[in-house]
């Protein structure tokens, strides 16, 4: 899997989306299902499937699918 | 300027500086509510003789606390969420309107504010809550605090259930998986005293690597006679638990939160202040002379509580002081302010806000 796939299926076990969604449309507080606490979710699906720890500055940044994108980057090792 | 408060160590400032430096951006909110909440302008034209800049932080206007449980006050088109005080039976609780700009604001300031003390790498997280509580639409203040610190943790577990009694089962796994490292235990003073301290014996639990923080006042442990000292060492006798973190917060400015020093006193932040006011007269107390609190806050944005006079009284019973690196004021909470003495205040305000 694609690191943007990995990552896709982290917000999909959160969100419970479908394949097509647009993922420009996956924003913080704009996406309905993320909100502050939907966002913990998708933290523990992230870490779930990078087998990774997040720090607590890169859960703040994590504002949109690209910006998870380019933090989880750094933790995709395979 | 907001920025370089949040990155600089939170109580890096002494009071001279820091009084310099929140000025300029407390003034700017003063005028960015007065442009966007009706009800606030009219409060600042009717009881503060209209909008200006102010010269110091102690002539600022201020907003007691009681009007966020009168009116709902807003500076945001963009509402995303309400904040409610927890609400102690037969009040009115506080609505407090959030935007996303604000509620990041006061995030990063949660970071800022409790990395000294917990690192960068989160720890595993044990709540003395329900996990109901982060479930409601409307969060309260419990939930946004248990919500917030779970950035700082992993592998959340709720130490309660639904019925707020202890699972124990829950809390036992948590300890012999978690509890040979460093990790977080966070909840309200009277939960983490009720349902935690009360519910095991001496030595039954071994909690000498957890990070206790709490918050929610001591006025329900009064009752109990359990003093921050009591709770401290009552603490250290059951669990072994020593690095014990009480913080000063409130639901109208959520996100600033004065933590406790090593020496027992709280600080406020770099990007917030006190004043403590005589109650009737309203002018600033000296130093070392009880009062009611006035706290600003460079975060709130989205409704215009970045100056309000609380309901708690308290101390400013040290400046500059230095231990543990801390400057600015230290100060002590003494409980709530008596009904009466808050009255007229409030009373001429918020019949200006209707």
């Amino acid at each position: 899997m694609t690191l943007e796939e990995k990552v896709f299926a982290a917000f999909k076990d959160a969100f419970d989306l479908e394949d097509g969604i647009d993922r420009a449309s996956l924003v913080y507080r704009e996406f309905p299902e993320w909100n502050s606490i939907g966002h913990m979710t998708l933290v523990a699906a992230l870490e779930t499937q990078f087998d990774a720890m997040l720090e607590a500055n890169e859960i703040l940044a994590m504002s949109s699918f690209d910006k998870a994108v380019e933090i989880m980057a750094k933790y995709d090792e395979h | 300027m907001f920025e370089r408060l949040l990155e600089a160590p939170p109580y890096s400032l002494r009071q001279a500086e820091k009084g310099a430096l929140l000025l300029p951006g407390l003034n700017d909110l003063t005028r960015f509510h007065y442009e966007r909440c009706a009800p606030y302008a009219r409060i600042i034209d009717a009881a503060w003789g209209g909008l200006k800049a102010c010269g110091s932080i102690a002539d600022l206007p201020f907003l007691p606390v009681q009007l966020f449980k009168q009116h709902v006050l807003a500076s945001t088109a963009t509402p995303v969420m309400t904040l409610q005080s927890s609400g102690t039976t037969g009040q009115t609780p506080s609505r407090i309107v959030l935007d996303a700009e604000t509620a990041e604001r006061q995030a990063r300031a949660l970071v800022a504010t409790f990395r000294p003390i917990l690192g960068d790498s989160r720890l595993p997280f044990l709540a003395i809550d329900t996990k109901d509580v982060i479930k409601a639409d409307n969060l309260t203040a419990r939930g946004a605090g248990v919500l917030g610190m779970m950035k700082f943790g992993a592998k959340a577990t709720f130490a309660l259930a639904p019925d707020l009694e202890i699972d124990d089962a829950a809390v036992r796994r948590f300890v012999a998986a978690n509890g040979g490292r460093p990790f977080l235990i966070f909840g309200f003073t009277f939960l983490v005293w009720t349902k935690l301290f009360e519910q095991y014996g001496d030595g039954e639990l071994d909690l000498s690597n957890a990070i206790l923080v709490h918050s929610g006042g001591w006025k329900k442990l009064e009752e109990k006679r359990v003093s921050n000292a009591v709770f401290r060492a009552a603490l250290k006798t059951r669990f072994n638990l020593t690095h014990i973190y009480n913080f000063y917060g409130f639901v109208e400015q959520i996100g600033s939160m004065f933590v406790e020093g090593p020496d027992g006193l709280l600080y406020p932040p770099n990007f917030t202040d006190v004043i403590v006011r005589r109650p009737g007269s309203w002018e600033e107390a000296a130093e070392g002379e009880e009062g009611v609190l006035q706290v600003v806050s460079l975060l709130p944005k989205s409704y215009p509580g970045h100056s309000v006079l609380t309901e708690d009284r308290g101390t400013v019973v040290a400046m500059d002081s230095g231990r543990g690196d801390r400057f600015g004021k230290a100060i002590t909470i003494a409980g709530r302010v008596a009904k009466a003495e808050l009255r007229g205040c409030s009373d001429v305000i918020a019949s200006e806000a209707r």
